[in-house]
């Protein structure tokens, strides 16, 4: 198979089963009643189902830290229209962590709902539900709030030196010292790395500053809450994580779960920003104190300030290897700045080396270590490449300038250093999320096809060192490489619910929560395929704690893979039981362990699934491959529900996997670099991927192209600016450049398709990767136009003007 | 102060307050396929078309739409049935969260209007103000292209 068209190209490598609804671009089962605005996102189930909903606003700091003296709301409660007004002192005291992570979690528990103590410019000190916003925002301002300003630590690298501000004195639970602002530290070793570097014929050391950036998902962070007629606490929100968010909100409020429901729409946007629970708590209580629907949507200048960004790390990277370029040792020291809370301090910082440092699995030492630090900053939290992308763009700088060292092309010395099929590393089984991970072999890779149609794409061999200039303007060419994870191994656990209607369609649940990427009708296509049905056959529901089974929710790239793998299982399952109604009808012997067995994910081709030699699913009906009879699914159904031997045909199924097989990806980049003006455009880009099979190559060229712009915005415009006292000053869509249409380069994605025995239908995840790659491919690019290295991103026209004018950056 | 609205072809009045957005109100009112998002005009998610000229609802006092016409994206097209525009969205995999939707093919049926035979790069510019942070752009930018086609044969409305 294979797709061409301008800015697309579709391949595939290996064989693998045949496929009637998998690997095809449907349509998306959303996609007419979004292009046509339907009212299914937050804000607007609200607007119609509550209209005279309380509408809250949060008070936040203006300080960067310091401890309120005194707080007096009289007068903002007093103001007509006003129906609550939380602080501290009227609201649970319970620690816990925004993050909405697996359990036990791994970010210190360093929030409460509030707190005497504020610990950054738009830290919570109060909120307010009333009528309007209007008459919310008016109670804002009546609030009097004195506070006792503290010095702050405005700089990461300032935060373990001694005699700093400590940004948590009360020491909470789960941070690593916070004695010296360190919340988290890790510190992984393979072999003796300082050794190896010491004997290394070459070796090359660099530090690499990333930046403050945010997700700006079109919607904002938005939930409402309500107490339905049965006494229960309904909360709808834009969450990527429902079950963490009932989780966390339930232990903060002390409600139990069975009062406790929450419900996820239609998404708009996450990118990861939606796996923290920042205001699913306030709904609730502000619901539970008022008796009234309450909600918040978060102001596009909170969602900047408030909110959550990307880490900001500064990175150390050694790497020893002999003359030929045979790589022995990688050295990486992370510093991440996790701001004023540490959500997701730990397991962020883990994947900066764990899913960077398994790709050049030649190196025999390796060492990863590092302290993720408090600072009285904005809190970054879970973003798109969750750590990767500030390791690559250390790991794949460094390689290149490695290569120029050792007077190499950067590609043949990456080639050389790889990681291939059948072969492991280390690296995965020392290091995992926060805590020891799970060891993993490749067992699939299109990693050296990427690279040589990326290289032929962008005109590697014709444009690399040649520095093509046109007046002031020089070009250059880059690339760098790239894995991510499918899910975390034996963490994420995903459910699915499948049950039979009459007519011999389906209805799925799943845990598995679509934010907009489509997952709704990727998972809907594995069921298809398994059940023999077309698209419409299926229809889909996520995500409901109390209506669907549960899911860890929507980040790690662990959708298609993990929640995958339990839609499959599960419409295995359903299927047995049809065959096994059918066995009845058309009088045949079906032995039940057959039917009843765990189905598998994987896919072997020596051993087929064994009940497929007895019946097959055809197009909503049941073929016996020993009497070449057909029963239709209806009729089995009708059967089944009101004839013979009652029963419901359903089933729930769950899949953990012990593998998270990783997506791979090339990207090349031909950019243009004005001597004059520091400018850096991108005239072309890149980006050649394996996610193993595409289930819907549409959206996954679609995943990948968001995470491109994403990407090539981080490296380029996106930044956060800060005023003395750590107060952002471009919080707005105006003042932080995201790329618009006209900015976004001419982008070409190569998807080569490979099956991946240990996935649903062969798929591996795709969401994050794409993000990877601008920041090193870019650098390298500008490296070979000018000569100069930037160490600091973003690569904004001030920083190179300044390297090219011979000033260090 | 009521003023009258023509949306969506219906002759609508409104009780308003001095200040209030044409945004703001067309939610309340229940037109909720016009989504809020940045609330400063800087991203075209809210984007209507005032006489048939788009503009960032976010921005407009409702009272200058006092006695004009407005469409949203249900004017241009529905599930039941959808415009051209909006399958091609759909047809060329341009939705994906589908919250900037809305507004992006709100300003691609002005352009359209206007210039039924755009360049890829007319297309950029006439909505270079439709912020989008999932697609990159492209596969809505084919989209439009793909309408625009479809739309010239005239076996499509």
């Amino acid at each position: 198979m294979s797709i061409e068209r301008k800015g697309f190209r579709h391949l595939t490598e290996g064989s693998y089963p045949a496929t009637h609804v998998v690997g095809k671009s449907v349509d998306k089962v959303d996609g007419y009643a979004l292009a046509s605005g339907a009212p299914m996102y937050t804000d607007d189930i609200a607007a119609r189902d509550f209209p005279n909903r309380l509408h809250g606003r949060i008070l936040t700091s203006s300080i960067a830290n310091g401890v309120i003296i005194s707080i007096d709301t009289s007068a903002a409660e007093a103001l007509p229209g006003v129906r609550l007004v939380l602080t501290w002192k009227n609201t649970p005291r319970t620690f816990y962590t925004t993050a909405g992570q697996g359990w036990p979690e791994p970010s210190p528990y360093d929030n409460q709902m509030f707190t005497e103590r504020v610990r950054f410019v738009g830290d919570r000190v109060a909120a307010v539900f009333a009528d309007s916003i209007d008459i919310a925002e008016q109670a804002l301002r009546l609030i009097k709030v004195s506070f006792k300003e503290e010095p702050a630590v405005l700089d990461a690298d300032d935060a373990m030196k001694p005699g700093a501000p400590i940004v948590h004195p009360e020491d909470p639970k789960g941070a690593y010292d916070s004695a010296h602002n360190v919340a988290a530290h890790l510190d992984i070793n393979v072999g003796d790395v300082d050794k190896a570097l010491a004997e290394s014929e070459v070796t090359i050391s660099e530090t690499f500053q990333t930046h403050y950036a945010q997700h700006t998902p079109m919607e904002t962070h938005t939930a409402f809450a309500y107490t339905d007629d049965m006494g229960k606490v309904v909360i709808v929100s834009s969450t990527q994580v429902p079950w963490h968010a009932r989780r966390i909100v339930s232990r903060v409020l002390d409600i139990p779960m069975s009062k406790l429901r929450v419900v996820k729409p239609r998404i708009g946007g996450g990118y990861g920003t939606k796996q923290e629970i920042l205001i699913d708590d306030l709904v609730a209580y502000g619901t539970i104190k008022t008796g009234l629907p309450c909600e918040i949507e978060l102001t596009r200048k909170e969602e900047f300030v408030s909110s959550r960004t990307r880490h900001p790390m500064k990175i150390d990277m050694s790497i020893g290897c002999d003359k030929q370029g045979h790589f022995r040792a990688l050295k990486m020291y992370v510093l991440s700045n996790t701001g004023a809370y540490g959500s997701h301090s730990l397991t962020v910082m883990s994947n900066t080396g764990s899913k960077t440092l398994p790709l050049y699995n030649k190196a025999t030492d390796v060492r990863f270590f590092g302290d993720a630090v408090y600072t009285n900053l904005p809190v970054p939290g879970a973003y798109r490449g969750y750590g990767a992308t500030q390791g690559y763009a250390a790991l794949e700088c460094t390689i290149d300038d490695l290569a120029a060292k050792l007077g190499m092309d950067p590609i043949e010395l990456r080639k050389m250093n790889m990681i291939r099929v059948g072969e492991g590393s280390p690296i995965f089984e020392a290091l995992g999320e926060g805590r020891q991970g799970v060891a993993q072999t490749i067992k699939s890779s299109s990693l050296p096809t990427l690279i040589d149609l990326g290289a032929e794409a962008i005109g590697w061999t014709e444009k690399r060192g040649k520095r093509t200039r046109n007046g002031h303007k020089v070009r250059g060419v880059g690339m760098s490489m790239h894995m991510q994870g499918s899910g975390i191994p034996l963490i994420d656990m995903a459910s699915a619910s499948i049950k039979l209607n009459e007519d011999g369609s389906y209805f799925l649940t799943m845990g598995a929560t679509d934010i907009g990427t489509g997952s709704d009708t990727i998972l809907s296509q594995m069921a298809a395929e398994v059940l023999g049905v077309t698209m419409d056959k299926i229809s889909a529901l996520s995500s409901d704690t109390d209506l669907t089974p549960f899911d860890v929710g929507a980040y790690a790239s662990s959708t298609t893979f993990v929640s995958g793998g339990a839609v499959v299982k599960a419409a295995k399952a359903v299927r047995n039981q049809i065959f096994s109604v059918a066995a009845e009808m058309l009088g045949e012997e079906l032995d039940q362990q057959l039917v009843i067995a765990e189905p598998k994910v994987e896919w072997d081709n020596t051993q087929p699934d064994p009940i497929l030699s007895f019946y097959r699913m055809d197009d909503g009906n049941v073929v016996s491959a020993r009497s070449g009879k057909k029963v239709s699914v209806s009729d089995i159904a009708y059967r089944a529900y009101y004839e013979i031997n009652q029963h419901q045909i359903a089933t729930t199924q769950s899949f953990v996997s012990p593998y998270s097989p990783p997506p791979f990806a090339a990207h090349f980049v031909e950019i243009e670099v004005d001597e004059l003006t520091g400018k850096v455009e991108v005239l072309k880009y890149v980006a050649a991927v394996d996610c193993g099979v595409s289930i819907n190559p549409d959206l996954v060229r679609g995943q990948i192209m968001g995470a491109v712009a994403n990407g090539i915005g981080f490296a380029l415009t996106e930044e956060y600016h800060f005023g003395s006292h750590g107060n952002m000053t471009n919080s707005s869509l105006f003042d932080y450049k995201i790329l618009s249409r006209r900015d976004m380069p001419p982008t070409e994605v190569i998807v080569v398709d490979n099956y991946e025995p240990t996935g649903p239908w062969g798929a591996k995840s795709v969401a994050e990767i794409g993000i990877n790659g601008a920041i090193p491919a870019i650098g390298n690019a500008i490296f070979d136009a000018t000569g100069i290295r930037l160490h600091r991103t973003p690569y904004t026209p001030d920083k190179v003007l300044a390297a090219l004018r011979g000033k260090s950056i | 102060m009521t003023i009258s609205i023509n949306v969506n072809t219906v002759e609508r009045s409104f009780d308003i307050q001095p200040g209030e957005v044409l945004l703001d109100v067309l939610r309340r009112e229940g037109y909720l396929e016009v989504k809020g998002s940045c609330h400063s005009g800087d991203c075209g998610a809210c984007t209507v078309l005032l006489d048939g000229r788009p503009v960032a609802s976010c921005l407009i006092l409702v009272a200058k739409a006092d006695g004009h016409a407005v469409t949203t994206v249900r004017g241009i097209g529905d599930q039941a049935h959808p415009h051209v525009l909006q399958e091609a969205f759909v047809k060329n995999g341009a939705v994906q969260c589908g919250y900037c939707v809305p507004g992006a093919i709100t300003s691609a049926k002005a352009l359209l209007d206007e210039n039924p035979d755009p360049t890829e790069e007319e297309i950029r510019l006439a909505m270079d103000s439709n912020y989008c942070r999932c697609t990159g752009y492209e596969q809505q930018v084919e989209a439009v292209l793909d309408a625009a086609a479809q739309l010239r044969k005239g076996d499509k409305k």
